[in-house]
Order: C-alpha cells, then structure tokens, then sequence
C-alpha cells in the first residue's frame, strides 16, 4: 500500500491504495468515476481512455503510481454538463447504440482532435483504434468530422 | 424521488381492461419532488405505460430490456405518438420487470417492437381519451368535441384548452375506456421521425449507470475462478496466496468454481489468478482440429434422424438434372463478447433477493435464481441496466446464477465480475458447425434441387424454411447436433448469421456456374417461388425481391465504379424483415482485396425509428461484416486459445466500408431490425472476393485466405 496524489479533473485526491493497480481501478473502484469503463484490462479496446495532460491513454495498463502528480482528465471532466463539442456531436449524430464504449471513444477522439483539429479519415483511422461492438464507427467518425467543423 | 402515498383511496384505483396484456393497472398517486426550491406534483400513473406529473410533466416506461438495439426509445415512441405529446416534454424511464403489469419483458428474436406495435400504441391512445374524458367533463361538453395537440386537450368550439398536467388527476378518476382507436399512419408524428437515443446525454457525460458501475453499502466485489477447459471439474485448490492479496477478503467454493471476495474489481481478480487449483479433465477433451474433421465425415453422409424438410425428390432430380453441384462450408465458434463483460448485483437474504444489472431475460431469470437460491418467486426482484451489448449472451442468466450463490454463501451482497478472460473463455459461443450442399438445374438453367446436410455444436439446425426453400420443387434439410461440453447460445442472428453465408455463397457458386447474372438468378427463382411454390413458403417473394432490386440499383449493379472495384450480392429473409446487400470490394494493386462500400436495402414494414433503425442496421452490417473477416474461437483440449483482444481480433474503424442504406416505403407492421441486417453482409463480401478473384471463400474467418488487404 501506498498513498498516492492524484489530480482527476482539477480536483486533488489522495488514495492509499496498492501502486500497482491500474488508474482504472483506481477511478472506478476507489475515486468512484465510473464513467471510465472497464473492457479488456490489456489495453486492446480502449473503453477505459482518459487523459493524461492531453494524451489519450488506456488506464486499465497504467499503473497508478506512474500517473501520480499528473494531471487526469476522464470523460466526466470534459464538461460539467455535455456542452464539449465533442460530446455535442456525438448527440447531434446520435452515435450511440449499447453506449458503452463511448466514452472511450470520445476520450480518444477529443485527444486526437487536440492534436489535429482538422483530421482526414486515414488520421481519423489511425487514432481511432477503439473496440466498438455494436459497430458505431461510421457515425464516429461523422461526429467527429462535425466536432471539428463546429470548433 | 417518488414516494408512493400511504393513503390512496379506493376511488383512486381503477380497473384498467386487459390491453396491455398485463390485465390491470391503476392511477395511485405519486408524488414527485424534483428538489425543495420547486413545488413537488403529484404523478399519476395511467397504466403501466404512461405517468403524467400535475406539473405536466410525462413519462413513458420502457419495459423491455436495452442492449443498444434501440428499445428504450423506440418503444416508447409508440406510446408518445397515441398520447399525442411533444417528443421533448416526455421522460422516459426503465422498468424493472413486472409481470403483473407487462408481458414480454425479453430483448430477443428481434421482437420487441414487432410485439408491442398494438399494445403499445392502445395504452398510449387510451390514457389519452382518459385526459379527453377529463377535460369534457370538467367543461361539460362531449368528449367528441374535444381534440388534443402535444400534450394539450382543445376543445374546438369555444378554444378552450387544459394541459394534460392539469386534467390528470380527474382523468385517473374516471373509467378507462376500451376499444379506443389507435391513429391511422398517415397522421404520425413521431413514428417514422429521426429521434436520438433518450440515454444519450447520459451516456456522452460517463454518467449513466451500467450494471458493472453498480457499488451498494456493504456490497463486496466478487471474482470467480472457473474451468480452464471445457469438461474439467475442480478437484482440488490452494488459496494462500489469494488470501495474501490486499483487498481480498474471503475464499469460497462455489460448485466447481472459486469465489473471490473483497474490497474492489482488481483486486479480487487479482486474487483469483492466484489461486492455484487442479483441474480433472472429462472423458470429451475435444479441439477445433477434432470438430473439423468428425463434421466433415458427418456431412459427407446424411446426417442422422428424419430430415427437418423433405419436398419432391432430391435424389430423383440429380438423375434427370442437366448440372448438379456441390460444396462444403465452414464456421467457427464466435464468443459474444459484449464490451461491458457479464456482471450482476445479487443480494439474497433469507426474506428476499435484489438482482440488479445487465440481463436479457428477466423473467426467466427470476425463475432460475428463485429456484437456486430457495426463495419464492414474488420475493425476488429484477431490474434491468442498459446493458453494453447483448447479442444474445445475455439471454443466459449464468453469471446471475454465480451472483446469486456467491452472495447467498456469503451472505453479503455482490457484484460479480467478469474478466475478459473469463468473458471470451467463458463459452455460450455461436455454435461450430459445417454445412454441406448439393443443387440441381435442368437444361434450361432453372433450380429444380437444393439440399443442405449439416452438422454442429448445440444449436446449429438449419433452418428447414430458408430461401430457396418453397422455389425448389426437389429440397431436403438435414441437421444433426453433435454434443459436446463446449456451451454454446443464441449469437446475434442464430443460424441465419451462418445459413446466409452459406446459403447465398453457394446459390452464388451455381449462379456463376450456369453463366447467370446473380441477381437475376435470385429474382427468376423467387419468381418460381411465387409461379410454382413448393411445399410451405415462409416469405414474401414480391418483398424478398423487392429489396434484391433495391440494393442493386442503389449500388448500380453490373457497371461497377471503376475497373479495380467488384461486386457481390447476398440477401436474407430472418426476423420476419427482408434485408439485400451489394458490397464493393477493391482489388488494389497487390493483388490484396479492401472493402470498399455495402449498399443495403431493408424491408422491415414500417420504420419506427429512423435515426435507431440506421444505427442497429449499420452497425448489423459492421457486425456481419467483422465477424465473417476476423476471429475464431478455437479449442485446443477444450480449452479456448483466444482470451481477449490480442489474439481475438474485432472489427475496428479503419476496416469498415462506407454503408448506405435504405428502407422501403411501407404501411405493414414493423418487423424485426436488431439482427436482420447482420447476415447478408458476410456473403456478399465473399461473393464480391469470388468476383474479384476467382476465389470462393467458404471457410470463416476470410482473412485466413489470404486474399484481403
């Protein structure tokens, strides 16, 4: 056990918890953001994306002594209400079938927006490399096309 | 929150007739308090589908379970548009199941909307003549004068006008009428329009709950340790050092399983892979190399046991036939996995048990928990999550079962969870099964025999009435299960995500072997299905057609968009809705496939919703598409060799075409739409690849072939 600081959308925690166990766990099970989902645990499928700083990183393979002092965003501190550009034009598309990667994917997608406001498909492509079972893509890509419009 | 009134009296309870099918419902008084700087209303509860706040504020319960396939809107559109309300004012709120007020709780076989088109929209027109009623009488004038416009009842003479806000207490008095008629299609307003998922805000923010989200006072998380292989049996197990992870708290035997109980999600699953157990192995330690090859010398003689369908005489058609042809086809166990992996709260106490999470069959379930655990029926309650997918794996109730006994033994409550591991190793698969065909045309290049032996894993039989079944004068189905411990479930589509593969990757073989157009193959032997049908036809042959038509002129058939790009087409009649696709490929210059477009006509009666009709049919066809393409589950031993997504391959963005798709105009019925659009998207991608390169693919997954970039 260890006691470690963490930043999670501009707010200070600390959490006295095994330094091996993964930022997932630690926002899910001990901070209680469960808005960051578990999938695979091996960073294949990207439900559990947050930020750290602007990065998009997978959380279930990141051990949260490595994300102490840093500054983490998860999808409940992209907006206090939904109004993030994003999240807006995953509503205005209506992206969603079960939902629940989604938050992973607009973790992703709000990271690669960042670095490339106007992405083409085949950048598009490449970031986004989340698992999504109902098959959601085309419309994610739709969303985020019109995120980028819209900023 | 709702409180329910203590005192309700008895004027306040009213007989409601039998057409939600759940008999009766009653208005009792509920009050709403939305926080203490606004005046609470008061809810009453027209039946079991429609609350009205005397603020005015409307909600619609949605009582089938939503796994995405769109229900949790779709169904209570239903209502909205009988109780003519403004989309935007309605609520909409999950019930848990109930089945004294609603019948069909399920999410399966498509047939949630195709099931509550009637008593849906009856519930929805009958709480709105109640608010009617109300209003006439409150005016004294004849409920036939009055009219309503979103959520408002007019009366047309004098312009009067009353919110349903404000009538719904008198409306909740009177008597319910009956036999009240539903609109006429021409007047919807909110079946048909383009409405976002009611979770979507919820769900974009990481605020929505799922059932794996779920964290109770004193509840434990749970781990469970089970078979490595199928067929082993728990002989023996050492938990040292389970007992030394931090965070876990206790040790269970559970069957021929291992609970591990603590204080969160990773460290009781660290704790399980610590235990170190010893497994026996049974007298069936099959692997995938074992099934391919026992299938195989299956199919090559008729399988056992009477033919599921028998008409005319295949072998008599062989001897006068001018070709006959023949093929074996292929498919591998597919595991389901749902993105939120299985998990269920469970609190079984002596005087009761909460089951709470992401379940497709409730009803079925509280049954079996009920059972299980020794505690009558009526003292168990079931509510439903949002579920991270379903696709059939959560018509099971296994996990359920292992939530409850965990919590039983234990006595506290849990959340049982699921690893990715124990997910994909966890069987339930889409059957393995291999399918063997053999068809007849005469001289003049007319289909005169189809006959499909086939053999699987439990829950593979053909299906007897599948197309070219009822066009084909000589046809013979027959199937034969080949048992094993290897558990296997309904899979998106059951049969037909296979059958159409087969079915319409063979039908294409023949087509191109007799030099006819494929698609003008299929409409001459839906046309011989419709002139001359043979035995019981199952479809419509003007609609199965109609959409075949359809998608080959969306895609312009025959003048592909340029001298790389093929075209394949495959169609499929399942769920009682009708469903062609024509896939693009590319042939790039390697020689390597890229699929490139699917065009995908649909005929499912009336569209209820579109935005939700597009998105489950699209992704359907993505769904269709990645599974055809990717993965395999394979046993060696019993054992599954693929645990998670390193080595199970899932569809991802960069290799999904672009899809268009249209519905076809109609006023029939809806029909189902969760699973049709998946299985025609497989065969007219293989049919493209045969286009492209000569290549008939009939072995899944296709990119073992090799031919694709």
């Amino acid at each position: 056990m260890a006691t470690i600081q963490l930043t999670v959308n501009r707010k200070a925690y600390e959490v006295d918890v095994d330094p091996q166990m993964p930022l997932l766990w630690v926002l899910r099970d001990v901070i209680g953001l469960t808005g960051t989902k578990f999938g695979c645990g091996i960073a294949q499928c990207g439900a559990c994306t947050v930020h750290i700083d602007d990065a998009a990183v997978r959380s279930c393979a990141i051990p949260v002594e490595s994300a102490a002092n840093q500054s983490i965003t998860t999808i409940e501190g992209l907006s206090a209400d939904g109004s993030h550009p994003v999240q807006r034009a995953w509503e205005q598309i209506d992206v969603p079938q079960c939902g629940y990667c989604q938050a992973g994917q607009i973790m992703t997608a709000v990271a690669l927006l960042k670095k490339n406001p106007n992405p083409t498909d085949e950048a598009i492509n490449e970031s986004m490399t989340n698992i999504c079972r109902c098959g959601t893509y085309n419309r994610i890509k739709k969303a985020i096309k019109l995120a980028a419009e819209g900023a | 929150m709702n409180t329910q009134q203590h005192t309700v009296s008895r004027r306040d309870f009213i007989r409601i007739s039998a057409f939600a099918g759940g008999g009766l419902v009653l208005g009792f008084k509920l009050f709403s308090s939305c926080g203490p700087q606004q005046e609470a209303g008061v809810i009453y509860e027209l039946n079991a589908f429609v609350k009205i706040d005397t603020n005015g504020e409307v909600t619609l319960m949605n009582p089938n379970p939503e796994i995405g396939q769109g229900v949790k809107t779709a169904l209570p559109m239903l209502v909205a548009e009988e109780l003519d309300v403004d989309w935007q004012d309605v609520k909409v709120e999950q019930a848990g199941l109930d089945t004294g007020k609603y019948r069909r709780q399920i999410a399966g076989g498509s047939g949630s909307v195709r099931d509550s088109w009637e008593s849906f929209r009856k519930a929805g027109a009958t709480a709105r003549q109640m608010l009617i009623n109300a209003a006439a009488a409150t005016w004294d004038v004849a409920p036939g004068d009055c009219t309503t416009e979103k959520g408002q009842v007019i009366h047309h003479d004098s312009g009067r006008k009353l919110g349903y806000g404000e009538l719904v207490e008198r409306a909740a008095t009177l008597e319910v009428p009956e036999d009240v008629p539903v609109k006429p299609i021409a007047s919807f307003a909110i079946i048909g329009q383009w409405i976002p998922n009611v979770d979507n805000s919820a769900i974009v923010t990481g605020q929505y709950k799922y059932g794996i989200d779920t964290k109770r006072e004193g509840m434990r998380y749970a781990a469970l340790v089970r078979p490595p292989a199928f067929g082993q049996t728990l002989k023996a197990y050492d938990d040292t050092e389970t007992l030394q992870q931090q965070g876990v708290e206790r040790v269970l035997r559970i069957d021929n399983k291992i609970a591990v109980l603590g204080r969160s999600t990773w460290e009781v699953m660290q704790g399980a892979k610590k235990i170190k157990a010893e497994w026996e192995d049974g007298e069936q330690m099959e692997s995938t190399a074992d099934y391919q090859r026992k299938f195989r010398e299956i199919v090559a003689r008729r399988p056992a046991g009477d033919p599921q369908r028998k008409d005319g005489d295949v072998q008599q058609a062989y001897n006068n036939a001018a070709k006959v042809f023949e093929a074996v086809y292929e498919a591998p166990f597919l595991a389901h996995n749902t993105m939120e992996p299985m998990n269920f709260y469970a609190d079984v106490r002596a005087d009761g048990v909460e089951l709470y999470g992401p379940i497709q069959t409730p009803e079925r379930t509280r049954a079996t928990v009920a059972k299980l655990v020794d505690v009558p029926e009526e003292k168990v309650t079931v509510m439903m999550t949002r579920m991270g997918g379903g696709f059939g794996r959560r018509l099971m109730s296994d996990f359920v079962e292992e939530a409850a006994l965990v919590s039983k033994t234990a006595g506290v409550p849990v959340n049982l969870i699921w690893s990715r591991e124990d997910d994909m190793g966890g069987g339930y698969y889409r059957p393995m099964c291999t399918y063997r065909y053999k068809a007849a045309v005469d001289a003049d290049g007319r289909l005169i025999a189809w006959q499909h032996q086939s053999v699987g894993t439990t829950g593979n039989p053909a299906r007897a009435g599948s197309f070219p079944a009822g066009a084909v004068p000589n046809l013979q189905v027959d199937a034969q299960e080949y048992k094993t411990p290897v558990t296997t479930a309904p899979w998106r589509g059951p049969i037909h995500n296979f059958i159409a593969f087969s079915e319409q990757s063979f039908f294409d073989e023949v087509a191109h072997a007799i030099g006819k157009d494929p698609v003008t193959f299929r409409l001459e032997v839906l046309e011989q299905a419709k002139q001359q049908p043979a035995g019981e036809l199952e479809y419509d042959p003007d609609r199965f057609a109609g959409v075949i038509k359809k998608a080959a002129a969306m895609a312009g058939w025959g003048t592909p968009k340029g001298p790389n790009i093929f075209q394949g087409v495959a169609a499929q009649y399942s769920f009682n809705s009708y469903v062609a696709q024509v896939a693009e490929v590319e042939k790039r210059d390697d020689g390597k496939l890229k699929i490139k477009r699917i065009y995908c006509a649909v005929d499912c009666g009336i569209v209820v919703n579109k935005s939700g009709a597009e998105n489950v049919v699209e992704g359907g066809i993505i769904d269709g598409i990645g599974h055809a393409m990717y993965p395999e589950l394979t046993l060696t031993r019993g054992k599954p060799d693929q645990l998670n997504f390193n080595t199970y391959r899932m569809i991802r963005m960069a290799e999904v075409p672009e899809i268009e798709i249209q519905f076809i105009e109609s006023d029939i019925d809806p029909t189902g739409l969760g699973e049709p659009g998946l299985p025609p998207a497989g065969p007219a991608v293989a049919n493209a690849a045969y286009a492209a390169t000569g290549v008939r693919l009939r072995t899944q997954p296709f990119v073992k072939s090799g031919l694709f970039a």
